[in-house]
């Protein structure tokens, strides 16, 4: 080790100033053991700072010891109470351990109970969610049925009841035909769900001579719970009939499958 | 030097060793916290906590730790700031046109100290202006070299060497 060039590196003077971190006051520290003459330098820089910070010093301060020295009596005596400062130190520790003991528990508490409240939370967001489904699905229905109502009462639609034919003598079914916005309403409620593979078609008809013209398939029968269609009908209908067709629906009435015929009252 | 002796003693509780290290340091000590709180009454008032403190806490002082010099300088610089914090410093008007050391030293004119402070006084005086601030900074002020560089604006690896030049001059001045 170069002791001059870490001498005049300046680090002895940071030393006695006190602005070195631990870490290097250490390293200068076991320099100092082993360098005398890093010592004799340390020796001359706080020689030189003494006297420059003593040039500062005011004329009072050496009058000032005797106060210093009668507060030294009062901090001595203060040392004699200690044992009773240290009892209630301890009392203090012990109130403070106890009260984060209770703070631990409490947090505990609180902690449990935000968790319930939390999923409590949860579980009423899925429930309002399903009864705002609900909600839904029920104005849906009802808008459905006020329109079907006001068919209903409309005094311009003509109604039509399909009776039951040989297929099977229970069925039953009717059309709410409105000629002036060309659509008919088929109320199906009476007729047996179709089969798997089949569906209702239903027929405007003409009678002199026999002409069928398919309005349309049924699908979703068994899905709709009004068992309520509305077709659009541009004919001249003067009958209606529903038979049961293979998926798709067929180009003539297959008329062995004829559920319900209805003739309009001219 | 290092009062090896008079410190265990101090340690030890003695008041002559006490009194010998008032008569050692108080000045030094003095000079630091005037020149941080530039305000006599205060200066006088934390010189006394000063004493106080390295009364109680000289046990806790090892050479490990660095120079008692130092260890008293510490002291004294955190007594003083903490003192900035005070009411009563807030309530001193303080002399706005004091900067540093030298400006205080520049209004002294009645010197206590047993060596030739008018001639130091003179030569502190024709110091360069950064060797002023930088002793002012890192000395008195307590700064560090990070602190220092950046207040004065130079570069941080200067403020060593700067000031080991500064100290130089000071020291063969001193005749030290």
């Amino acid at each position: 080790m170069d002791i001059k060039a870490y001498i005049s590196s300046g680090i002895l003077e940071l030393y006695v100033y006190g602005s070195l971190s631990e870490k290097e006051n250490e390293e200068v520290y076991k320099i100092l053991q082993e360098y005398p003459e890093a010592v004799e330098e340390v020796e001359r820089i706080e020689k030189t700072l003494q006297q420059l910070s003593s040039v500062m010093a005011s004329p009072n301060v050496n009058s000032l010891y005797h106060k210093i020295e009668s507060q030294l009596e009062e901090s001595t005596d203060k040392n004699t109470v200690i044992p009773i400062n240290r009892s209630s130190k301890n009392w203090a520790a012990y109130i403070g351990w106890a009260a984060s003991v209770a703070l631990l528990i409490g947090l505990f508490i609180q902690f449990n109970k935000n968790q319930k409240l939390q999923q409590q939370v949860v579980t009423n967001q899925i429930e309002q969610n399903l009864l705002e489904g609900k909600i839904n699905v029920a104005e849906e229905d009802l808008s459905k049925v006020k329109s079907l109502l006001n068919v209903l009462r409309n005094k311009d639609i003509i109604q039509i009841p399909l009776k039951a034919q040989q297929v099977d003598p229970s069925a039953y079914a009717a059309v709410y035909w409105d000629k002036e916005k060309q659509v008919t309403y088929i109320d199906v409620a009476g007729l047996p769900t179709p089969p798997p593979g089949k569906v209702y078609q239903v027929w405007s008809l003409k009678l002199d001579p026999l002409t069928p013209t398919s309005l349309g398939v049924l699908n979703n029968f068994s899905e709709d719970d009004q068992k309520i269609f509305s077709l659009k009908n541009t004919n001249a209908s003067e009958a209606f009939g529903i038979t049961l067709e293979p998926e798709g629906g067929s180009e003539s009435p297959t008329l062995e499958q004829l559920y319900t015929l209805g003739i309009i009252d001219s | 030097m290092q009062p090896t002796a008079l410190i265990i003693a101090l340690q030890n509780k003695d008041q002559n060793a006490f009194k010998s290290i008032y008569d050692m340091y108080s000045e030094n000590v003095y000079g630091i916290i005037n020149t941080i709180l530039k305000d006599d009454t205060l200066s006088e008032e934390v010189l006394q906590d000063v004493f106080i403190k390295i009364w109680n806490k000289a046990p806790l002082y090892s050479e490990k730790k660095g120079r008692f010099f130092t260890w008293i300088l510490n002291i004294a610089r955190n007594a003083a700031i903490d003192k900035t914090r005070s009411k009563s410093y807030k309530n001193t008007t303080q002399n706005l046109t004091v900067d540093s050391f030298v400006d205080i030293l520049e209004d002294k004119t009645n010197f206590v100290s047993k060596i030739d402070s008018i001639g130091i006084k003179k030569y502190i005086q024709s110091l360069e202006p950064i060797c002023k601030k930088v002793i002012d900074l890192l000395f008195f002020k307590g700064f560090t070299q990070k602190e220092t560089a950046e207040e004065l604006d130079i570069p941080l690896g200067t403020v060593k060497t700067r000031n080991r030049i500064c100290i130089d001059k000071l020291k063969k001045t001193l005749e030290v």
